[in-house]
């Protein structure tokens, strides 16, 4: 079969965001909207994420990962969205070509009037962390494990060290110890945590699973099977102290070192990335660089929150409807900069200030006593104050077109975090 | 004699640092949250600190191996472990709904466990 489908939105990936952004289109008026996702079942990452937490400020409940999941998957089926399952995009250009595959078709290729990347993230291996030692079985990322245990119920190994306290690896640490093994500690490099605060204190604190900051594996032993982890406390350089290494007897080292937005698509067509974020340039309606390609959740940087991931997605959602309804009228882009203790923003950039826009952020350091502002050419648009400040915890800051009135014409938007005293 | 406990919210990532005040088991007030919802979590973290416990049980002819549940409610910390422990040996069948009771009254709480998600049943 070889004729080719014209959709006007095509969406790569059905997670929190592909779903998120196939229905807010949905509502924005599209008909035609083709959902494509590799795996078996809608859902992306949140069916193996069955900790709680998830949906506090989308659902105003706590839910686990499967059951935000449930609610958008129900949604879809019964909005008109055409969800091709165990499909598989091989390849898309600048001007939307897009190739796919999957078993029941042979390979198909689309130009869809618009096109939203919703592919999330991937997770940094020891490879990217430069782990010296042997190569063993029983090395292995914090979401690997979470997909072994969780999905395909199997056991990785009895006694486990952690390397980095993300909070994937920090939700596997209570996973391990409620599944009968044998969590001897989690490993930072940094004097902060990497996860959230929260997980820090029900995940480990709880279980009484030490955490040692400014320490960081140095070795790997073991020929076959991972034996022992040599760890070592580290300088204000982040070099490991010799004199401070100890070897820890262990089956399994897990790896909570990062992710990586997936833009593998992205780059071969031409979608320009931000080597901050290792995501897509964005705008206010999660356009990219590349005329009718649009991006949301975890493929533009990585949000703490799937209810963020969503938030993003139906901005691109709405975008992509506008562009294929409306056309393209825009005005020229403005750069958004980062400003005092702000290492990134989402977007890089806004054209339109006529509309409600989200700013994502994180600091650079920890603050108390804050205030996150905006503004437009040095003139304050909108503002909050915070309590505390910390980078594994993002920001989101909201302008309204409200605040953007008189703001047209801008030629910079900035984004700033102050002292609390100098607060509007 | 007034006493001070501190206490990181998890009730959201805001993760808020509370202060709570008691005497002689009365609490007195709290302080360093951003909403309500903080007063109380202090106040149960306090007096009975409760978790959400969640987890697997295996499914009989599903479409995966593994049901996630959870309990419906919060439930006493103290009894989070010994409750993943209560539903060793549980399986059950596909197809199975979201929200659909799998083992109810978890160790005398009143607290049932749930199916966190759809399962299908195999064709």
């Amino acid at each position: 079969m070889n004729k080719t489908r014209k959709p006007e939105l095509a969406v790569i990936g059905a997670g929190p965001a592909g779903l998120g952004a196939a229905l807010a289109a949905s509502k924005a008026g599209l008909n035609d909207i083709m959902l494509i996702e590799r795996d078996i079942e809608l859902g992306g990452i949140l069916p193996q994420c069955i900790h709680d937490g998830f949906g506090s400020i989308v659902f105003k409940e706590v839910l686990t990962g499967p059951q935000y999941a449930q609610r958008f998957i129900d949604e879809v089926e019964r909005a008109n969205v055409d969800v091709r399952l165990r499909t598989m995009v091989l390849e898309m250009t600048g001007d939307r070509r897009v190739t796919v595959v999957n078993d029941r078709e042979g390979i198909i290729e689309i130009e869809p009037k618009s096109v939203v990347l919703a592919m999330g993230c991937r997770e940094r291996t020891r490879h990217q962390v430069m782990l010296p030692g042997f190569r063993p079985a029983g090395v292995i990322t914090a979401g690997a494990a979470q997909r072994d245990i969780n999905i395909e119920g199997l056991m990785p190994g009895r006694k486990i060290v952690i390397l980095g306290s993300g909070d994937i690896g920090l939700i596997m640490a209570r996973r391990f110890v409620l599944e009968g093994a044998y969590v001897e500690g989690v490993y930072e490099i940094m004097d902060h945590p990497g996860g959230l605060t929260r997980n820090v204190v029900q995940c480990l604190n709880d279980f009484d699973i030490p955490l040692h900051l400014s320490h960081t594996a140095t070795f790997i032993h073991g020929r076959k099977r991972v034996e022992a982890v040599s760890v070592a406390r580290v300088d204000e350089d982040l070099k490991p102290i010799k004199e401070t290494e100890r070897r820890v007897p262990c089956d399994t080292l897990v790896l909570s070192v990062g992710l990586i937005p997936e833009n593998e698509l992205s780059k071969h067509a031409g979608v320009e990335l931000d080597p901050v974020t290792g995501g897509p340039f964005v705008d206010e309606r999660m356009e990219t660089s590349v005329d009718g390609i649009f991006a949301c959740g975890n493929v533009v940087n990585v949000f703490d929150l799937v209810d963020y991931v969503t938030h993003s997605a139906e901005v691109a959602g709405r975008g992509a409807a506008e562009y294929v309804l409306e056309g393209r009228k825009k005005e020229a882009p403005v750069r958004v900069v980062p400003g005092r203790n702000v290492k990134y923003v989402v977007p890089q950039y806004v054209s339109d200030l006529d509309r409600d826009i989200d700013f994502y952020f994180r600091v650079e350091h920890p603050e108390r006593a804050v205030a996150a502002r905006i503004l437009a050419d040095g003139r304050l648009l909108a503002g909050k104050k915070h309590r505390m400040v910390r980078p594994p915890e993002m920001i989101k800051q909201s302008a309204s077109a409200v605040d953007f009135a008189g703001a047209g014409g801008a030629r910079e938007i900035t984004v700033e975090v102050v002292a609390g005293e100098e607060q509007a | 004699m007034k006493n001070k406990h501190n206490f990181v919210c998890i009730s959201c990532p805001l993760s808020c640092a509370l202060e709570l005040t008691e005497e002689e088991g009365e609490v007195l007030g709290v302080s360093g949250n951003e909403c309500k919802v903080g007063v109380k979590y202090a106040e149960e973290e306090f007096r009975d600190p409760r978790r959400v416990v969640t987890t697997t049980v295996p499914v009989r002819d599903g479409i995966l191996p593994l049901l996630p549940v959870r309990t419906a409610e919060a439930i006493p910390k103290r009894l989070v472990v010994e409750a993943v422990g209560a539903l060793a040996g549980l399986v059950v069948e596909a197809p199975v709904t979201d929200g659909q009771v799998i083992y109810p009254d978890m160790l005398g709480t009143g607290v049932d466990v749930i199916a966190s998600r759809d399962l299908a049943r195999v064709e």
